[in-house]
């Protein structure tokens, strides 16, 4: 790789900074008020996410990310805070598609034992959509669950008292019950990440680039020019919730 | 994965709501009912039902002290809950509970019963000694005026209260309807008919408890049951019976001619895992054989010990039924998956936190409150009471 000395200083200088400016704004958001960060202002951001199908290989990388970024717990059944979906449909029979998740996707999926017998297959990531009208934010009863300025759902687990009324709001399957702290748990978008200008830990490991974090609100965001010139959809839209994951390629027969 | 068939979401694995939950709308509903059968005495002067008014009241006021127990058990953290009376969400269904339970606690069930008990407390009071002079003359919070004005004016109270208390008793429990009726990402809960049926099964069960209690109250004190009464409240509970069918019927009829997205899962569901608890006991043994055994008794002439064996089996199965009634909604609607592409399986425990051990624990403690609120506050005439001794 040709790279001047100059060149590496600036750029490494460029990161310094940014990552001194991010300590900044942490400290805030560790503080529970963003929104006084001087170097991030959550009122300026409008998260979501894109995830292309077409691009997604089933590898599970995006699982094993989150789990290890956000300490999600691995030894029990039924936390995910992101999994992969491997569909199996039969064109005249989209009804009944044929799905697997495997311990969410962490492990990657194998092989399919048959080949061309006429079924498409692709892989469906998922993970929080950060909806707008969340069903879960409506439901809970001490308003642990809430929406960030910057439109993230977020859980506080200080005042989460467990009734479990979120998990069963939620269309889509997204939250659980940490057995650690018995309170609701879900993706975050990886808060801690996005407001030091960092992407979400899945997006970051993704090696096809099928998931993209965006934000809504950034004019330069080249997520404007993706859903003008994409045919996107959301999950279940029949649910009216805001859901702000957009899926290009999504198949009619996905739930 | 054992007892998952299909797919569902991972997170989908553990089953959120056990039977603690089931119990909920349950006592509840227990309350509701038997609160709406003495007020059927003392607003709409139905008088044939003067025995079972102060025992309905009783009933409620017991069931409804350990309502909020099952969830308080099920809660991630029970040392929060305090917190939806400090810092309730107010869109949040759930979170009005607490204000609706303490409304119809302490300003409907508690205050009905002081003001209609007012004059025997004070009386006790005048007539004991030591400890029951002390703990009647607090019941009576010290205030001795049994006046025939005060009198008058304890019962114009009363009977506002009654007034008042029974739409806070369809609040209670419509309330409770509305909990899972308005969660839109479930199927099986999200109908808008779901506050109305469990207002009239409520008022069933309530019925069907307080016409059971009643007599089993009566049989072992050895008096005379009154047949005129049980007979009324058994009419009664036919017809609070044939509505709650008919909602449910309606219900059906309506999946079945709509049959949206959910349906398939939903009618396979029923048709397998469910189809004890639904079928054979919900609907078969729960609701058909009770409403054509009361039916029999309107249309036949039968014998008072005939009449109250027909009454006692009913009620039974009518609690067994409205039990299941609630199992179905609670436990049915999470063993499908929300993809509507596969089923888990609920399994029941004993001696767990949220086992069927805690659960028979909080459906004999309102048996036992109630026993003690009975030799409080004797709910039968004095004179009764004399003539036993």
């Amino acid at each position: 790789m040709d790279q001047t000395r100059r060149a590496f200083l600036e750029k490494a200088s460029t990161y310094i900074f940014l990552t001194g400016a991010a300590s900044v704004a942490w400290e805030y958001v560790e503080a529970r008020t963003p929104q006084l960060a001087p170097n991030y202002k959550d009122t300026d951001h409008w998260w979501g996410m894109i995830i292309d199908i077409e691009k997604c290989i089933g590898c599970g990388s995006c699982v094993r990310a989150c789990k290890a970024e956000n300490d999600v717990i691995t030894d029990e059944d039924g936390c995910f805070r992101t999994w992969v979906e491997r569909y199996q449909v039969d064109p005249l029979n989209a009804e009944h598609p044929t799905v697997a998740s495997p311990n969410g996707g962490y492990d990657g999926f194998t092989a399919l034992d048959q080949d061309g017998d006429g079924v498409k297959v692709f892989f469906v990531p998922k993970l929080c959509n950060h909806c707008v009208d969340s069903p879960c934010v409506q439901v809970c009863p001490v308003g642990a669950t809430f929406d960030s300025p910057d439109g993230v759902v977020l859980v506080d687990k200080d005042r989460c008292l467990g009734c479990r009324y979120c998990v069963q709001a939620c269309p889509y399957g997204c939250r659980y019950i940490d057995p650690r702290t018995h309170t609701a748990d879900k993706c975050t978008l990886c808060y801690h990440r996005i407001t030091k200008g960092l992407t979400t830990a899945c997006c970051e490991v993704c090696p096809t680039g099928t998931r993209q974090l965006v934000d809504l609100k950034n004019p330069e965001d080249p997520v404007h020019e993706f859903l003008r010139t994409h045919k996107v959809h959301v999950l279940k839209p029949q649910m009216a919730t805001g859901a702000k994951v957009y899926y290009n390629g999504l198949d009619g027969s996905v739930r | 994965m054992p007892g998952v068939e299909g797919y569902i979401y991972p997170n989908e694995v553990e089953l959120q709501w056990s039977i603690l939950i089931v119990l909920y709308p349950y006592i509840t509903g227990l309350v509701a009912g038997a609160f709406i059968l003495a007020s059927l005495e003392r607003v709409f002067n139905v008088k044939a039902l003067k025995p079972t008014y102060r025992l309905a009241l009783l009933t409620a006021l017991a069931f409804l002290i350990i309502a909020p127990l099952p969830l308080q058990m099920h809660l991630g953290h029970p040392e929060r809950s305090f917190e939806m009376y400090l810092t309730p969400h107010t869109e949040s269904a759930m979170a009005m509970f607490g204000f609706v339970y303490l409304w119809y606690l302490m300003a409907v069930l508690v205050l009905e019963i002081w003001f209609d008990y007012r004059k025997e407390l004070v009386l006790t009071w005048r007539a004991s000694t030591g400890w029951t002079k002390r703990l009647y003359g607090a019941l009576a919070l010290w205030s001795d005026d049994i006046s025939p004005e005060a009198l008058a004016v304890d019962d114009k109270v009363g009977r506002i209260i009654t007034v008042i208390g029974i739409p806070s008793a369809f609040l209670l429990h419509g309330y409770v309807g509305f909990i899972f009726g308005s969660i839109k990402a479930n199927p099986w809960w999200s109908t808008p008919l779901m506050p109305v049926v469990f207002l009239f099964s409520a008022i069933v069960s309530g019925v069907a408890a307080v016409m059971l209690v009643y007599m089993a109250l009566a049989t072992i004190r050895k008096i005379p049951i009154d047949m005129k009464c049980v007979d009324t409240v058994a009419k009664y509970l036919l017809y609070a019976f044939l509505v709650d069918f008919s909602l449910e019927l309606l219900d059906l009829i309506h999946r079945l001619y709509e049959a949206d997205e959910s349906f398939r899962a939903l009618d396979f569901m029923v048709k397998t895992r469910l189809f004890t608890s639904q079928i054979v006991v919900q609907i078969l043994l729960g609701t058909f054989l009770p409403i054509l055994l009361l039916a029999l008794v309107q249309f036949r002439r039968f014998s008072d010990a005939t009449r109250r064996w027909i009454y006692s089996v009913s009620g039974v199965l009518t609690l067994i039924g409205i039990f299941a009634m609630r199992w179905n909604v609670v436990i049915g609607g999470q063993l499908f998956s929300k993809s509507f592409l596969g089923y888990t399986t609920y399994k029941l425990e004993f001696a767990t936190r949220e086992g069927a051990l805690s659960a028979i624990i909080f459906m004999i403690a309102p048996l036992v409150i109630l026993a003690v609120l009975v030799r409080i506050f004797p709910p039968w005439p004095a004179q009764e009471d004399a003539r036993i001794q």
